[in-house]
Formats: C-alpha cells, structure tokens, sequence
C-alpha cells in the first residue's frame, strides 16, 4: 500500500501523481507496490534469480511512456537491482525513473540499481532518472545510491538522458557507458548538488563505434559546505565521429571538486572537444541581482537554480 | 530627489592614499536628465555606484527623497527605487533573457507583450531573444542592450545607465537615444547616464563634467558643449614639453 509520504516521493522523483495508463513499475523498499503493462510495453520480473525487472517495448512504439521508480523507506535497507530495457526499433518512448530515500532511522538506507538498455534502430528514447533523499528530523541514516547505466544504441538511434541529484544523497558513485553505432546520437545531462558532507563521483565513457556517431555531455554541478565531486567523463571515438564534453562546476564552501573530462581518438576522422570549467559564483553576477531588489541569499540561489535548471 | 553631500572616497595603495572622489555634492530633482561625462578615470562611474551602494563612499552622506540611504545595502537601495545598468553586464548561465526580465519587474510572470516593448526599445526582437540563456553565445552588444531593458522592466523612479552606448550599434544606439528621449519627455523617471556620446548629452538637462574626483563644470548643453570641444584638443604633454624646448 502506499502512504502519503511515499506518493510524495513518487512525485518528486517521477512527477506521478495519481493513476497513469503508461506502463508503471513501482519498487518499494525491495518490493513491487504496482506493475502496470500496456499493449506495447511488457514489464515482467527477471527470471534469472536476479532482482529486478525486464521492459521490453515492441517494435514501432511510438509516444509511450514508461515508470519504473524505486522508493525506500525503511531506514537500513539496502539493495542491488538489475533493470533490463529491450527497445525495439522504430520506436519513440520516454523512460521515467528515479529513487527516492526517505530515511526514518539511523542505518543506511541504500539502493545499487543496474540499468542496461539495448536499443534497437531508428529509434528516439528519453531517459530521465531523479534521485533524492530525505531523512526524519534528527535522524541521521545516510542514504546511498550507486547507479550503473550501460546502453547499447543500434544505429541511426537517439537516446536523450537525463540524470538529476539535487541534494540528499550522502553517497553516490555513477558509472555510465555508452556504445554507439552508426549514425546513432546519443546526449546526456547531468545536474547536481551536493552539500555537507556528501560525496558524488560520476565516472562515464561513451564510445563512439560507427560512422557519424554522435556524442554530447553536458555536466553542471553545484558543490557546498565540505561535500567533494569527482567527474571523470571520457569520449572515444572510434570512427568517422563527433563528440563534445562541457562540464561546468560550482564551487562554494569548504568543497572540492575535480573534474577530469578525456577525449581519446582511435580514429583520424574522430572530432573531439572538451570544456571544463571550476569556478565559484561571479562577484558581478550576486551585484547585478542585488541592484534588481533580491538579497544576497536570493541573488545566490537564482543563480544556482538558473545554473542547474 | 538624490542628494549627495560632500561625498568622498579614498583608496590606499602602495604609493600612499588616493582619493578617488574629492568632497563631491550636487542635488538632482526628480525627473532630471543628468548626464555625467569627463576624462576616463575621472570617477563618473565610481560616483554612480556610490549612489547604487556598489560602493561605499568613505565620507559624505546619500539622501534619496529625504531618507539618509548611506548605510542602506544595494538591495535595500533598488527595492526605493534605484536601479543601475552597469558598463560591462555579467552573463549568467542557465538564466534566460525572460527569466532577468522577470527578476526585474519584480513579478511571476509578464505577458509577451511586455518584454516585447521592453526588448523593442533596446532594439532586439522579443521572438528571438526571450528564451536564449544570457551567456556567453550573446555578443557583448546583445548583452548590453539585455542589460539596459532590464532597467526599463524595473521601471525604477531613479535609473542610472553606465555608458550605455558602449558596445552597441549605430543603428541601435538609436533606438536607444529615442528610449531616453521617451522616457524623460514623459517624466516617466530621474536619469543619470554616464556618457560621452554627444547624442546623449545633447538630451540632458544638466551635464556634469567629472575630472580627478571633482565637479569640473556644470551646467545646460550650450554651456558645457564648447568647454567639452576645447578639452578633447588635448595633446601628450611630454611632446608638447619637448616642441616647446626646441623652440
């Protein structure tokens, strides 16, 4: 059954409020609170002993949705998941995912979620996943989350995806790697921040395989207080390629944050290019606010959320 | 009305003390076209911000419409009304030409109808402007003239304009001079702007000449124009030493 708090985490992590005809696959605290097909997507439980969910979406889907959020609520769990998205070819799908921790106790509460996508021809897929922790008052449990992306993209698909960590998350370590073949495209946004004493390490590789490949990271992140990130996104190309990383950092506070983007060519034909950028908030920037009437805390804060929006 | 009374400020650098504005007063009553000009250096835009609250005089005191605003914070300053479009804007990533428009104004939303007139005054078409981020794809000029249609959002009663001509286009430029002209045939606001485009002085009801931290001259067009002409003859003075031992 869900309660309130755990319909609040659902809508801050997937947006879903109330009943969805999209195919919904709700996790809660390491069980199935709803699981929902539709005509073109099957979401069925693994077979193969491992925890977790396969997706399978028909050939030539078009305009669908797909839920699969993960809720924790109970201080202490922790949990390894294995999520496998088989996409057709032809298809233009949007996948929400996302975890939420609302930590009650002083254990860890901590979510390890596998996600492969093997996506076929032709196809559009957006991937949103939002993480976000809460905690009691006075309560201290870290919460963790260790997410790990592998997509395959067939040729001449597109995969836009979206990660977003906006505090709350004690830990994180995201691997990610892409394999893209021919004329494929595929652009990731990664939006985060973190504070206190949180620690986020992102580490990524796109590989660019097949002719006309394409490939984009666009990374801004935000570190406060005594929190450390560290950015390691490399682009490969192996072919006739274009690949472009940009990762932008705030820093204020006590933070540290390293940011160590690589480009690598195996390829003559290969474009790459990489931008990276640590600085804290412009002196002119908090001044320009402050003569349009906001304070220095507002002047700060619509900086941040312009920066991470 | 601005009063500044006896403002002064000094900086200490390694040769010693500098004093950047030197016992500077003068009152402008509401409505007022107030052009600052003079050599570069001379404190004009030192004086603005000290009016802003960007910074802080070290002796003299500020009163806006009777109060004593000296201590007040650049905050506290634009919510009584003062606004300030500076020489060189910042750009802001992820903020959008809308989103600094809203700032402005103050308000959750504005119609597009509004930023267009806003963006139409500075030159640029709302269609293509308003969702772009104010960052560094914009041109200095395209930032500049975001810049100052933030101050006509604000609608602030006192608006002060740091060379607004800097970096902008003929053809916009313009625009801009009929803005101003605008604004002050309908007394819409009080305007100091900071400039050396004779177009805009031509437009002031009082020019303030602003030379080593001091009030040099004041006074209407036709009485400060001819001293203005006679001091851009200037020559290098360590020439002009040399010529005059040869002769």
């Amino acid at each position: 059954m869900m309660n309130e708090l755990d319909k609040s985490l659902l809508e801050k992590i997937a947006d879903l409020t109330g009943t969805t005809a999209d195919a919904l696959n709700i996790r809660k605290d390491s069980g199935c609170a709803a699981r929902q097909s539709t005509e073109h997507i099957e979401i069925s439980s693994k077979t193969d002993g491992k925890e977790g969910i396969d997706i399978r979406i028909k050939d030539g889907t078009k305009g669908e949705k797909c839920y699969i959020p993960v809720i924790i609520s109970k201080s202490g769990l922790s949990e390894m998941v294995y999520n496998d998205f088989y996409i057709g070819d032809d298809c233009d799908v949007e996948i929400v995912a996302g975890c939420g921790i609302h930590n009650s106790g002083c254990n860890e509460s901590r979510h390890d979620g596998v996600h492969t996508f093997y996506v076929g021809k032709n196809s559009r897929v957006r991937y949103a996943e939002k993480h976000y922790g809460e905690n009691d008052p006075g309560q201290t449990g870290q919460n963790v989350m260790n997410p790990k992306t592998e997509v395959y993209l067939g040729e001449n698909s597109v995969m836009q995806m979206d990660t977003v960590q906006i505090r709350g998350i004690d830990s994180t370590r995201r691997e990610t790697a892409f394999h893209c073949e021919a004329g494929s495209e595929i652009v990731v946004t990664e939006r985060l921040l973190t504070h206190g004493k949180q620690v986020a390490e992102s580490d990524m590789v796109i590989n660019l395989n097949g002719a006309d490949a394409k490939g984009r990271v666009i990374s801004r992140s935000v570190a406060q207080d005594e929190s450390q990130q560290v950015f390691y996104p490399r682009m490969v190309g192996n072919a006739a390629c274009f690949g472009h990383v940009q990762c932008d950092s705030i820093i204020m506070g006590d933070a540290k944050i390293q940011s160590i983007p690589a480009i690598i060519a195996n390829c003559p034909e290969a474009q790459l290019i990489h931008e990276a950028a640590i600085g804290k908030i412009a002196g002119d920037q908090l001044l320009k606010l402050e003569t349009l009437g906001l304070t220095e805390e507002e002047a700060e804060n619509t900086i941040l959320e312009g920066f991470l929006a | 009305m601005l009063e500044l009374q006896n403002i002064s400020y000094r900086v200490s650098t390694p040769e010693g003390e500098v004093d950047i504005l030197k016992n500077i007063s003068i009152t402008i009553p509401d409505h007022r076209l107030v052009v600052f000009t003079g050599p570069n250096g001379g404190g004009k835009t030192t004086l603005a911000k000290v009016i802003m609250g960007l910074v802080q005089p070290t002796g003299g005191k500020i009163l806006y419409n009777g109060e004593d605003i000296t201590g007040l914070s650049i905050t506290e300053r634009a919510r009584r009304g003062i606004s300030y479009g500076f020489q060189q804007p910042p750009r802001f990533k992820g903020i959008t030409v809308n989103d600094l428009l809203l700032l402005a104004a103050g308000e959750k939303k504005l119609t597009k109808d509004r930023c267009c007139q806003y963006l139409t005054k500075v030159g640029l078409c709302a269609n293509d402007y308003l969702d772009r981020e104010v960052d560094v794809s914009l041109s200095g000029g395209e930032v500049k003239r975001i810049e100052i249609a933030t101050i006509l959002a604000r609608g602030s009663e006192l608006m002060i304009f740091d060379e607004p001509e800097a970096g902008i286009d003929l053809w916009s430029f313009a625009r801009l001079t009929e803005t101003f002209e605008q604004i002050h045939k309908e007394d819409e606001a009080t305007m100091i702007i900071i400039s050396h485009q004779e177009r805009i002085i031509r437009l002031a009801d009082e020019i303030v000449v602003i030379a080593n931290g001091e009030i040099a001259h004041r006074g209407d067009c036709e009485q400060i124009f001819p001293l203005i002409l006679a001091d851009t003859l200037g020559g290098c003075p360590v020439i002009e030493r040399k010529e005059a031992a040869t002769v």
